[in-house]
């Protein structure tokens, strides 16, 4: 085990939907000072109670361990899952991303959106909205090159993630 | 009660909240709660004040009432239960439960609410008590629909009392107190989502066996896992250790998991534990840790600790595995289990044991022993708290009573686990992990509770104990006969001798400067009184202390400028142990680095 070498991982949670679920989540990071990349969160199944977190966070290997034993300690928790671990997994997150400008940035700002397959769900004569699905990386890179074009708004959900295949997660 | 509120909800079967939430602790086996009443509780006050099947215990503080509630957890095996009401009730009971949680204690605190339709408005004595107490507790609930009511109750015990034990809260809206709310009984079926492991991998306990056997200087260290699996899984560590002829030591919360008499035993390990349980530590080269979490104060320089050796762990809470130290052998479960499989399974194995190569390690810890780091002087009048410690011992023995201690916090508590020797699980109270001033009269009041005729005494410090010297009155409510031995060197005698070894003798605000007369003190409390201020008048005084058939307090001056040792100085690896006054220079070349730890 490499000490210090530091990594990336994205954990899903499966837990109970009900309240303070989240802040018992959140509270668990910053209590014990982990990372928080990004964190999602939604009900999954209405009739099971069941919400699933997505959460990405940094540290050792002892240290992601560390945060899945004490995650998996939670009482409303069901499952713990390390998908960056676990074999070949997906990781979407969707941005809607403002950008405001004319003439020419505006020509180029659509022809960028076209080649990364942003969407435009809203226009006015001087704004777009783009929505925008993929990895995190891909829409750090077309935010960056939005910024000269006029980037005024960015709002993202934070990743999303699943297993590739048939291996899946349940309560 | 509105009639509108009653009306609506209520069936023939349904009973108002506060009735049923005494039913279900009583399903649950409740004898006894430790409380304090208020306005938001007042309805399970008046419900307790219609039944005979539960007994309260007034306190004068809700935090003693959790520490009470420890203290009768942790003598019988049983959760121990917490009523307070809203806001300021809730709030003082959070360093009890923070201590609970620390030191694995299963505890059930009520807490009462604002009705839910007040909930958020700063109604009065209205705090955010699942927020303030999230990360004070294993789990908690707000209880927010009567067909919850019972169902949570019972939820409550299983996870206070399962897994890893641990302190749990229910906060009780009034309205939910008041409204009818159904019945049911606790639930036959498994938890939702928590399960915890208990049976541990059979692969991995061979793995571990034959690591053992072929182990040339193996050590068996235990924590308070062992107290917390039961008994039985004490008297299958004695076992185990015979079956093996490996040493063992104990960790502060794990004394009297293993008798303090037997010649295998090295003593407590860890900053204050002895030379040779700390030596044997860090020369062994196969580590078995059973309930124990790697605590600061046992690891000191993590860097250092115990480098050669290969590690097993075995813990209930997997979170407690490669926390701190990384091991090579993880076992996740339940103490009693581990250790019954171990035993099977070294029965079994055929690997050879290095027998001759363990006698070599014998012979090394023998050596060690011969330090007799444990050794003190007394000659002359004023009287070494080790002394009287170890005199305390010896004539509790002489009586042949059950006798149960628990401490307060600071240099009496590390000299009544050095001196005191315990061989039976669950007679030690001590906060270890919280390390709260304060907790020893309350526990030692929960404990008598709990064991009418044994023997409950609490070492205390003079300064400790007057955080919760107030339940001197609740003692004598009750005539609980609780000793209360103080060792009273007029000083933070902890804070002292880090002052004096890490700051330059600089005894800033240290001095326990206009202290009480405790045995006025005593007097004004209903209880007996005594002082021994020179060494020849401490047998009589503790005599009498013992004879006594109602609470004491005993003021044993004792001398002023003492420190524990040994102490391995924070930032400091095992070997590089104080041993004495003589080697006190090596704790001022302590660097900031070891300075900042605590
Ligand atoms: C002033 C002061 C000085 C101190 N000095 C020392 C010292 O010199 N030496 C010392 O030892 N301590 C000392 N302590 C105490 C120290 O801070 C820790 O509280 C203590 O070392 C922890 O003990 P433990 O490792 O046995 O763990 P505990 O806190 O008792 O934890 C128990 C462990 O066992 C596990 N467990 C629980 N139930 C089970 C089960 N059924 N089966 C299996 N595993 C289970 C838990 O998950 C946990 O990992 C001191 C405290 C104070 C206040
Ligand atoms: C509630 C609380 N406050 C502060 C401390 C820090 N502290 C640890 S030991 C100690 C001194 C205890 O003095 P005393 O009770 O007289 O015991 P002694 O060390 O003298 O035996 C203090 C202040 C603590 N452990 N708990
Ligand atoms: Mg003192």
């Amino acid at each position: 085990m490499s000490d210090n070498m530091t990594r990336t991982a994205t954990i899903a949670v499966l837990v109970e939907n009900e309240a303070g679920i989240l802040a018992r989540v959140v509270g668990l990071f910053s209590g014990r000072g982990y990372n928080i990349e990004s964190l999602t969160v939604a009900a999954v199944d209405e009739e099971k109670r069941l919400s699933r977190i997505t959460v990405v966070t940094t540290g050792t290997d002892m240290v992601i361990e560390q945060i899945k034993a004490q995650l998996d300690r939670l009482v409303p928790v069901h499952r713990v899952s390390d998908l960056s671990q676990e074999g070949p997994h997906l990781v979407r997150e969707l941005a809607l991303i403002k950008v405001i400008g004319k003439g020419d940035h505006r020509v180029e700002a659509l022809r960028l959106a076209d080649a990364f397959r942003a969407r435009v769900v809203d226009a006015t004569t001087e704004s777009f909205v783009f929505e925008m699905t993929g990895a995190g990386e891909k829409i750090d890179a077309f935010c960056t090159l939005m910024r000269p074009l006029g980037l005024a708004e960015i709002s993202r959900t934070g990743a999303v993630a699943i297993a590739r295949g048939t291996s899946h997660i349940a309560a | 009660m509105s009639a509108a509120i009653t009306s609506s909800t209520a069936t023939t079967d349904q009973r108002p909240g506060a009735e049923v939430v005494l039913r279900a602790l009583k399903d649950q086996g409740v004898e006894v709660i430790f409380g304090y009443p208020g306005g938001a509780v007042l309805p399970i006050y008046d419900a307790l004040f219609q039944q005979n099947a539960i007994r309260h215990i007034l306190v004068r503080h809700e935090q003693a009432a959790v520490h009470a509630a420890e203290g009768y957890a942790r003598s019988t095996g049983k959760v121990g239960v917490v009523l307070v009401t809203s806001g300021p009730g809730a709030t003082n009971a959070v360093t009890g439960l923070v201590d609970a949680l620390m030191d694995s204690i299963p505890v059930v605190c009520l807490t009462g609410q604002v009705p839910t339709h007040l909930i958020g408005n700063d109604a009065f004595q209205e705090a955010d008590t699942t927020g303030i107490t999230r990360p004070a507790t294993k789990h908690n609930y707000l209880v927010k629909r009567s067909d919850d009511l019972a169902k949570t109750v019972h939820e409550a015990f299983y996870v206070a009392r399962s897994g890893r034990p641990g302190p749990v809260v229910i906060d009780l809206p009034k309205d939910i107190l008041i409204k009818p709310a159904p019945y049911v009984a606790a639930p036959t079926t498994e938890h939702r989502s928590y399960r915890p492991v208990t049976a541990p991998d059979p692969a991995r306990i061979q793995e571990a066996v034959r690591l053992l056997k072929r182990s040339e200087r193996p050590v068996i260290y235990t924590g308070g896992g062992v107290i917390n699996a039961g008994p039985e899984a004490s008297r299958l560590l004695a076992e185990f250790v015979h079956l093996t002829g490996m040493p063992c030591t104990n960790t502060l919360m794990g004394l009297g998991a293993f008798p303090a008499s037997d010649p295998q035993f090295l003593g407590m390990l860890g900053m204050h534990g002895t030379y040779e349980a700390n030596l044997a530590m860090h020369g062994c080269d196969v580590m078995l840790n059973v309930g124990a979490r790697f605590d600061d104060r046992i690891t000191g320089r993590l860097d250092a600790f115990s480098p050669n050796s290969k590690k097993i762990h075995a813990d209930i809470d997997p979170s407690s595995i490669n926390k701190n130290v990384e091991v090579q052998v993880p076992i996740i479960g339940d103490a009693r289990q581990v250790l019954a499989a171990l035993i099977e399974c070294w029965k079994q194995d055929p690997t050879p044991v290095a027998k001759t190569e363990q006698l070599a390690w014998w012979k090394l810890i023998d050596e060690w022993r011969e330090k007799k780091c444990l050794a003190y002087v007394q000659e002359g009048s004023i009287i070494k708290p080790q002394h009287a410690v170890r005199r305390l011992y010896e004539l509790t023995r002489e009586t042949g009573r059950d006798t149960f201690i628990s401490t307060e916090v600071g240099q009496h508590q590390m000299w009544a686990a050095q001196y005191f020797g315990f061989e039976k699980p669950n007679r030690w109270m001590t906060s270890g992990g919280l390390g709260t001033m304060g907790y020893g009269l309350p526990a030692a009041m929960g404990v008598q509770i709990a064991h009418p005729d044994a023997l409950c005494i609490d070492i205390a410090g003079e300064a400790s104990i007057l955080m919760n010297i107030q339940e001197m009155g609740t003692l004598a409510q009750y005539r609980l006969p609780v000793k209360v031995f103080i060792l009273n060197n007029e000083y933070m005698g902890m804070v002292r001798q880090w002052q004096e070894l890490l700051h330059g003798s600089r005894y800033s605000e240290s001095y326990s400067e206009a202290l009480p007369d405790f045995v006025k003190l005593a007097d004004a409390f209903h209880a007996k009184g005594l002082r021994a201020t020179s060494a020849d008048q401490l047998d009589d005084v503790i005599k009498e202390m013992l004879a006594h058939p109602g609470p004491v307090i005993a003021d044993i001056c004792v001398a002023k400028d003492e420190n524990c040792f040994p102490m391995i100085p924070s930032g400091a690896a095992h070997n590089e142990m104080i041993m004495g006054p003589d080697q006190e220079q090596n704790a001022r070349s302590v660097t900031d680095e070891g300075k900042v730890l605590v």
